[in-house]
């Protein structure tokens, strides 16, 4: 499904962030990237959908290879490449209905996006999303009117909206507490079980990917150093990962 | 409790970093703004004879004449359009221009030349840009519309790039994301950004037009400007007094009318809002940048 074959970045030359990273998604379930801040599990996210340019290495989806894509092919191969920010990076001035609509520009033309001028079934599509995720009603307020759990259930309604065929969320949960970053990872989990697509997530809690994710990779200076399920994520690993020990009850 | 010895080092009584340069600049500007006065004779006596000259000047301004109300009226009238006119101009052709000059949303090759462009057009007063234009296409109300639509140029083409290189890129980089083609990803992630602050400064711009309509006249690029400046050549200070009354007149209801803007466009407020004593009119100032 999604193959990462010895992709590597370094923003200053000399200095990688990612160091050949081979990695294979399978074609469903939930894969939780886990690791100290500043390993590069952002810069992988990001180095997917091209919103970092990889330095070397291939992105296999789709018997594409992403990373030599660029113009109109990129944004071809973007619109199915559904992502899910830490801010939620909701477009704050717009409406709920507006936000989510943006998940169709891949689709829409320039013309109509400019005049507001949707496809009739992506607003009918839209209203549904919106009840799925428990927001039906707020179609017309703004997103900045919206507490956070609420803003990044419409974050995951825009990513729904591009009907894609990978999730990638860059630490969905990091500004939530505790309960709704449970809601929001159980969201997650049910976009990718109903539509049968590959979730890929990083995340600083432990416990939760433990919780949700099908599988978990470890990653420290920007190399997998872990792959496997959650039950084998003992003391040992996470030290490793981490490093140190003093936080570990 | 007693400090342990260990910490008793040398701390620098005084914690605040002095610096003796302001100060120096300080008496230096005293120091010149003395030598100005003396240079251009402004003492007390030339004051005096200056008071004495302006209640005479003052003396006749009053009452105001309206006798010439439809010279009046054709000027006025005139100034109005060339501000309307060269306000929507310049509006047109800022947006794009400011666009372009944003250093985060485009490469060097297209911004540079994009600010240059700002740059000429805020460089020269408007009378300066307003007198080339006479010259360039001849006397009337088109080279007033021209030279103010220079001024637009610069004005807002600055401002709104501005607004544009201090939105927020984690939104365009959502909107990105989704596969959105760059005049989507604009018309979606930046301009909702900076919309408000746009209408703001057009309404501005649109304010100072309008004063400078009644102005680029005395030049001879049309407006209530050239009645005026005629008025006071004739020493006819009744005319030139109702003139001034229309002038204020005219800048008041601008006033008004670009607050009612505001008010509809940032704060969605109905006509019915603005009539309301105390309704949302009041509260736009505060809530511009929100």
């Amino acid at each position: 499904m999604l193959t990462l074959r010895n992709l590597s970045k370094s923003y200053v030359a000399g200095t990688p962030v990612l160091q050949d990273v081979n990695l294979e998604v399978a074609a469903r379930g939930i894969t939780a990237i886990i690791g100290a801040s500043g390993t590069g599990k952002s810069t992988l996210i990001r180095c997917i959908n091209r919103l970092v340019e990889p330095t070397s290495g291939a992105i296999l989806f789709e018997n594409q290879d992403l990373a030599r894509l660029s113009g109109q092919a990129l944004r071809n191969a973007r619109r199915h490449i559904g992502m899910v920010f830490q801010e939620y990076n909701l477009v704050e001035r717009l409406t709920v209905m507006e936000n989510l609509l943006t998940g169709r520009l891949g689709y829409v033309s320039a013309w109509r996006a400019w005049r507001r001028k949707f496809p009739p079934e992506d607003i009918r599509h839209a209203f549904e999303l919106l009840d799925v995720v428990g927001l039906g009603g707020f179609a017309q307020q703004r997103a900045d009117a919206l507490s956070g759990g609420q803003r990044q259930r419409v974050g995951i309604a825009r990513a729904v909206m591009q009907e894609p065929r990978l999730l990638l969320a860059d630490e969905p949960t990091s500004s939530l507490d505790p309960k709704t970053s449970v809601e929001i990872m159980e969201l997650l989990a049910t976009v990718g079980r109903s539509r049968s697509i590959p979730v890929l997530v990083n995340m600083h809690d432990v416990e939760l990917a433990k919780r949700f994710a099908d599988r978990i990779v470890g990653m420290r200076g920007g190399k997998l150093v872990f792959d496997g399920i959650a039950a084998d994520l003992d003391d040992a690993k996470l030290t490793m990962i981490y490093g140190g020990e003093g936080w570990l009850q | 409790m007693t400090r342990p010895a260990a910490v008793s080092r040398a701390f620098p009584s005084d914690p605040f970093r002095r610096n003796v340069w302001p100060r120096i600049a300080a008496v230096a500007l005293v120091l010149y703004v003395i030598y100005a006065c003396s240079q251009l004779d402004v003492s007390w006596d030339r004051v005096q004879t200056g008071l004495q000259n302006a209640a005479r000047f003052f003396a006749r301004l009053f009452p105001p004449n309206f006798k010439r109300w439809d010279l009046l009226t054709k000027g006025l009238s005139e100034s109005l359009e060339i501000a309307v006119l060269a306000s929507t101009l310049g509006i047109i052709l800022a947006l794009p221009i400011g666009l372009c000059a944003a250093r985060n949303l485009m490469p060097p090759w297209v911004s540079w030349p994009a600010r240059l462009l700002v740059v000429m057009a805020r460089s020269f007063h408007p009378v300066i840009v307003a007198i080339i234009f006479v010259k360039a296409v001849g006397f009337g109300a088109l080279a007033g519309t021209l030279a103010l639509t220079v001024a637009s140029i610069g004005f807002i083409g600055k401002l709104f790039t501005e607004a544009i290189e201090e939105i927020s890129l984690k939104q365009v980089e959502a909107v990105r994301a989704t596969g959105a083609p760059f005049p989507s990803v604009l018309a979606f992630g930046v301009l909702p950004q900076v919309f408000s602050r746009f209408i703001g400064f057009a309404t501005y711009q649109l304010d100072s037009n309008l004063r400078n309509s009644t102005m680029v006249g005395i030049v001879g690029a049309g407006g209530i400007g050239g009645t005026l400046f005629a008025a006071f050549q004739r020493f006819d200070y009744d005319f030139v007094c109702a003139i001034l009354i229309a002038i204020i007149t005219l800048i008041m209801i601008g006033e008004v009318l670009a607050t009612a803007v505001r008010a509809i466009f940032i704060e969605n407020a109905t006509f019915f809002d603005l009539l309301r004593p105390g309704g949302k009119m009041r509260r736009v100032r505060h809530t511009d940048d929100d």
